[in-house]
Parts: C-alpha cells; structure tokens; sequence
C-alpha cells in the first residue's frame, strides 16, 4: 500500500496547486482541454437543478397535516428563507421574494456541498461564470423591484442622494452610485467565488502536499503526511461551515438590496 | 549597482499576507462588539446575529478581493 502510494507521489505531481486545476478536461468531446462544451460543471449544475426540482415536488406532493420527514425538510428550508431572511429583512412585503430567495439559498448550498461530496469535490461556484450569473439574477431582480415601486427616477435618487448637506453631493453621488448601483453585483458574486475557490485550493495544497512529503527520501518527514491529510479531513468540515454560511451570505445580502431599494424615504 | 537581496518568482502570497491584515483587525471587531452585545445584553441575541452576519461579510468581501487579484496578477 505504501509503496504504490510512494510510486504515485513520485510522479509529476501537481504541487502546488494552480488556476489551472480548476479547468477539467471535458466529458463531450471526450478529454479536450478548455472544452465550451459538456464539462463536469454543466453536469453538476444540471444535476444540482433536477435534484432539487425532484426534491421540492417530491416533500409536496401530497401535503400532509403532520409533515412526513421529506415534507419537513422543504417546508423547514421555506420557512427559513421566508421567515428568518425574508420577513425579518424587507419586512412583511418580504414574503413576495421569498420563492426566489428558498431557492437561490438551496441552489447555493446544494452546488457548494458538492465541493466536498466524495467523487465530486469540485462546486461549480468556484468558477465565477457561476456566481457572477446569479448576481446578475438578484441585480436585476432588485433594480426592478425598486423601479417598480418608486419609478426610474425617483428611484436613482434614492439610491444615489440620502439625505446630507447640499455641499457634499458632488462627492456622495459618485460615491453612493458606484457603490450602490455598480460595485454590489460584483462583490456579490467574488464573494462566493472565492470562498469556494479559495476552500478549493486549501483541499488541494493539503492533500497533495500530503503525497509530497510522503515522496520524501527522509523518513520523519515521510511520517509527517498524515498529519497533511488530517489537516484535510478538519478542512473538510470546515468547508462545509463555509458553504452554508455563504449560501446564507448570498441570500442574506439580496434581501438587504431588495430592501434598501424598495424602502420608502425617511 | 549590485543587487543586495533579490526575490524572484511571484509576491503575490506576500501581497495577500498584507491584504489579509486590515480584513483580519476588522473581523476580529465585528465578533468583538458582537460577543459584548451579547454578554450585556443575553436577549438581544437574534436580533444582532443578521448585523454580525452582515457586517462579517462586508469586511471578508476586502480578504477575497485580495485572493482573486492575487491571482489575476500573479503571473
């Protein structure tokens, strides 16, 4: 057993881990590098849809008054969006976004699971296409939303002048407007990318420095590559800390945008 | 002039280090002021945890700025 895993460390391994592990040969056309086609990540974005789709008909599809496990799991992810996000944000117009916010916060946490789900271990977040199209998603829903209630010019001076001395306006309305109307979508989405890519990385480094140090020629240092993989393994957990809390993350700061964009004026 | 230290290969690792601090002192405050509300005030406990959630990923969002120029400029 040692000796094949010394055999395998021996070859080129990929240490450190670069950008470039993040790229995997794809599956349609067979192996091609840098493929636009089908990748692991169009499966798993796929697979993370259906399964979800399945999960949430499935809990509901015969409503019960004392919820069956399934049903209890659904309606507890609902409620948490609904109530503990929704209500408890934007107030009681809230429960109107709730549906998008359930399933942004189960889509999010399900594809970031999947970075460390055994023969997975990769989550599509960690490519920023993804998260940047979800920001795109709550940007556009949260401008609308705003727009709607106050009209389009009434609301850009809501999101541009709060209420200051006249002298300051030429510096806060560039301020207010790059912050509010420009640099929100993307700390949004480079936020959940890189927590997922950055957790990528650290799973990486520690597991493969674990081969490398199990490759050297000196025994101590040999006898210190457990402790890289059980550095993985506490990793591992905390990944899955960070996951949820950036699902939570996610969800949490839409709902802040939606409303500071639909609060009426002081 | 000769070269008295050199570096090569890629700062990036250190400018991140430096990155890191600011981010660092001001998640140490957030959970700080946190954990004082909290203690002072035991029943004002949900009601801050969303602010604390906020507040921690407004100051992170400067760390993660930090690893992905890191990696935009590595090279």
């Amino acid at each position: 057993m040692i000796e094949q895993l010394t055999v395998l460390a021996k070859d080129d391994l990929p240490f450190p881990p670069s950008v470039e592990d993040f790229f995997l040969p794809a599956i349609y056309p067979w192996g091609e590098a840098n493929s636009p086609w089908v990748t692991k990540f169009t499966v798993l974005i796929w697979l993370a849809v259906a399964a979800l789709i399945a999960f949430f008909l499935l809990a509901y599809r015969k409503p019960k008054l004392v919820p069956t496990r399934g049903q209890w799991m659904a309606e507890s992810v609902y409620g948490f969006a609904r109530d503990n996000v929704a209500k408890e944000i934007i107030g009681h117009e809230g429960v109107r976004f709730a549906p998008y916010l359930a399933t942004l916060f189960s889509f999010i946490l399900l594809t970031n699971i999947f970075g460390i789900i055994p023969f997975i271990q990769i989550s599509p977040m960690s490519h920023i296409a993804f998260p940047a199209f979800l920001a795109i998603i709550s940007y556009v829903l949260y401008n609308a939303a705003g727009i709607k209630k106050h009209g389009f010019w009434r609301y850009l001076k809501s999101q541009t002048m709060p209420p200051a001395p006249k002298v300051l306006y030429p510096l806060l309305i560039p301020l207010e407007f790059f912050s509010n109307l420009v640099l929100r979508p993307f700390t949004l989405a480079l936020r959940l990318f890189a927590n997922m890519f950055a957790g990528h990385i650290i799973l990486l480094v520690f597991t493969l420095s674990g081969f490398v140090l199990l490759a050297s020629d000196n025994f101590f240092i040999k006898a210190m590559s457990p402790f890289a993989w059980l550095m993985a393994i506490i990793l591992t957990l905390f990944e899955l800390l960070v996951a949820v809390l950036q699902a939570y993350v996610f969800t949490l700061l839409t709902a802040v945008y939606v409303q500071t964009s639909i609060a009426t004026d002081h | 002039m000769t070269d008295l230290a050199a570096v090569t290969g890629s700062l990036a690792a250190i400018g991140y280090g430096l990155a890191a601090i600011g981010p660092g002192i001001g998640i140490g405050l957030v959970f700080a002021a946190y954990i004082q509300a909290t203690a002072r005030q035991p029943e004002s406990v949900g009601l801050t945890r969303t602010y604390l959630f906020l507040g921690f990923v407004l100051v992170e969002a400067l760390a993660l700025l930090g690893i992905a120029f890191g990696f935009v400029w590595a090279k």
